[in-house]
């Protein structure tokens, strides 16, 4: 197996991936290669022929496939080396990287600095537990957005959605143009995991009823799913006992959270952070593993692909420096989650430069207040006419504010 | 009389409130943009929505290509549009951008291929 020596892999051709190796020529960094999986580039955006991407980025609400175009158009312009349908296996803290290719075979690799872009993937039935006989047409969202929008396969004729996630809603409203009946979207929270604009136009407008506060307690049917169990939950997300309610179905899919595919960070030795699911990162978005730095779903999940596209232009301009200088500014300051804020990011700063914090409320806050403490005092405070966990907040936090080396806090109420 | 509802022109997902006498709007809050004030407007006198879909293509390296209108129709006609989107086969190669059927229904909206699909040869068997 010969060795392939780089500048910089980058691991994943997603949106994450591509606008990174993008950045990274921009900055002048030319030895690179981006490892995609698949046969071809652009992520989980190739399924999800819906529009509203890149309305930040570009001021225009545009289809998955249409936003991955304008930066694999870009990535072909600049002759950026893609290694398609070829998975990397193996990441080495050494910053060696295992693959294998459907056209090469093995492959040997080893970079000065590696990006991971993995994206993530979906929790299953088996990660939520849930109960009853193990019939076909269960499936996840994105699997069936993958079978109906890429493969041309129609997945059944009555379906319930577990998960009120904006994917959930999405296939709610696809499931119902392509003819299927959608009998309802059950969330066992008391607020709705997806935005407010996918509960309209994906349920209200065709009529689809969300249950918040329901679960599925029971599924069945042999060969095929026949029909689910739905119940009321109580406030400790248990069923009450005389509230379930069955619907027919031949169909159930699965909304129910997304997981970082951190498997490739666990092989290098990366810290992860058991609230994200993702590497633990200083403000360059590098990991635990100096050299190795991580952007996009693989990091956090995020509801919004502009911000994973900025997010690894952030990093790329750091992982040029790096290449360049060989190390990068320390990053001594600590930033913590505290009350009412599930998580925050970056994990530590230098407290030299402006930095942008993404984070998510805990739960929905209206109107919410954003604080920002160190040492006992308030650095900073933003108010929000609202805050919901299914957006992102960016907050942008000014390096004069931050006086010494004591650790931050970020509160929300 | 009072309507409330959620902009859904961008993410943001403003929650507009407002006095409206049916038709038009008398008074509005809660829109961050002037969008808003737009968009209410339109949901009041002629609701419509964008739609996207996929449209098969044949002798393509893959068996669809997403599609979809280059403005949004009265929401009443989404099933007709989805119907005709339903009927319709193109031939690959399929471009970005390329109009796959103009002026829909005569509703004043084209269709249109929001990705690429080469023909099956450039690929090779598999
Ligand atoms: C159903 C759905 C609906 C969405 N709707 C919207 C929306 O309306 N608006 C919006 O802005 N955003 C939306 N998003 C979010 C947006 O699509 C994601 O935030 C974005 O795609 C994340 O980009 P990424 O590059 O981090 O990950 P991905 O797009 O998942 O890309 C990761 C890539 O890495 C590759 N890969 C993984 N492991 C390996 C390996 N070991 N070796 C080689 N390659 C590997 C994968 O094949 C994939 O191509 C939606 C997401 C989903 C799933």
């Amino acid at each position: 197996m010969n060795l392939m020596e780089k500048d910089c892999i980058i691991i994943g051709g997603g949106p994450a991936g591509l606008a990174a190796a993008i950045r990274l020529r921009e900055a002048g960094v030319r030895d690179i290669v981006v490892i995609e999986r698949e046969r071809q580039a652009g992520g989980i955006l190739r399924q999800c022929i819906h529009d509203g991407f890149g309305l930040t980025r570009f001021q225009e609400s545009l289809s998955g496939p249409e936003y991955a175009w304008r930066f694999l158009e870009k990535a072909v312009d600049l002759n950026i080396p893609l290694l398609t349908e070829t998975t990397a296996l193996k990441v080495c803290p050494d910053k060696t990287v295992i693959a294998v290719s459907r056209r090469h075979g093995w492959l040997r690799l080893r970079a000065r600095a590696v990006v991971l872009a993995m994206g993530c993937r979906e929790r299953t039935r088996g990660a939520i537990g849930l109960p009853g006989t193990r019939p076909a047409g269960v499936l996840t969202a994105g699997v069936a957005q993958s079978y109906i929008n890429i493969h041309n396969l129609m997945i059944g004729r009555d379906a319930v959605i577990l998960g009120s996630g904006d994917i959930g809603l999405i296939m709610a409203r696809r499931l119902t143009l392509e003819g299927a009946r959608v009998h309802a979207v059950l969330e066992i929270q008391p607020h709705a995991g997806g935005l407010p604009r996918n509960i309209r136009q994906c349920l209200d407008d065709y009529g689809i009823p969300l249950l918040l506060e329901h679960t599925v307690v029971d599924i069945r049917g042999t060969g095929r799913l026949e029909s689910i169990l739905a119940a009321k939950v109580d406030a400790n997300r248990n069923p009450v006992p005389g509230s379930e309610r069955e619907f027919r179905c031949d169909t159930l899919i699965l909304s129910v959270g997304l997981i970082p595919e951190n498997e490739l960070s666990l092989t290098a030795g990366i810290e992860l952070d058991p609230r994200t699911g993702g590497a633990i990162v200083d403000e360059h978005y590098q990991t635990s593993v100096p050299g190795i730095f991580s952007a996009g779903n693989v990091l956090h999940v995020h509801d919004l692909v502009d911000f994973v596209s900025l997010e690894a232009e952030t990093l790329a301009e750091s992982v040029a420096v790096f290449l360049k200088n060989g190390c990068l500014e320390s990053c001594p300051i600590a930033l913590k989650a505290g009350s009412g804020v599930s998580y925050v990011l970056p994990h530590t700063i230098s407290g030299t430069r402006e930095v942008t914090l993404s984070l998510r409320v805990r739960e929905p806050l209206k109107p919410c207040l954003i604080t920002v403490r160190q040492a006992g005092g308030t650095v900073l405070s933003r108010r929000f006419a609202k805050a919901l966990p299914a957006e992102m907040i960016h907050l942008p936090l000014e390096a004069e504010i931050v006086n010494g080396r004591t650790p931050l806090e970020v509160t929300a109420v | 009389m009072k309507t409330s509802c959620v902009c859904i022109i961008c993410p943001k997902g403003c929650e507009l409130e407002g006095e409206t006498d049916g038709q038009e709007i008398l008074s509005l809050e809660g829109a961050s943009c002037p969008r808003g004030r737009e968009y209410l407007a339109q949901e009041l006198r002629d609701p419509r929505r964008t739609i996207t879909s996929t449209v098969l293509v044949e002798g393509g390296e893959s068996p669809l290509v997403s599609v979809r209108l280059s403005a949004p129709v009265p929401k009443n006609q989404i099933f007709a549009v989805m119907e005709a989107i339903r009927r319709l086969r193109v031939v690959a190669p399929v471009s970005l951008g390329e109009v796959l059927l103009p002026d829909l229904l005569r509703l004043g909206c084209d269709l249109i291929a929001t990705h690429q699909v080469f023909a099956a040869e450039k690929y090779g068997p598999r």
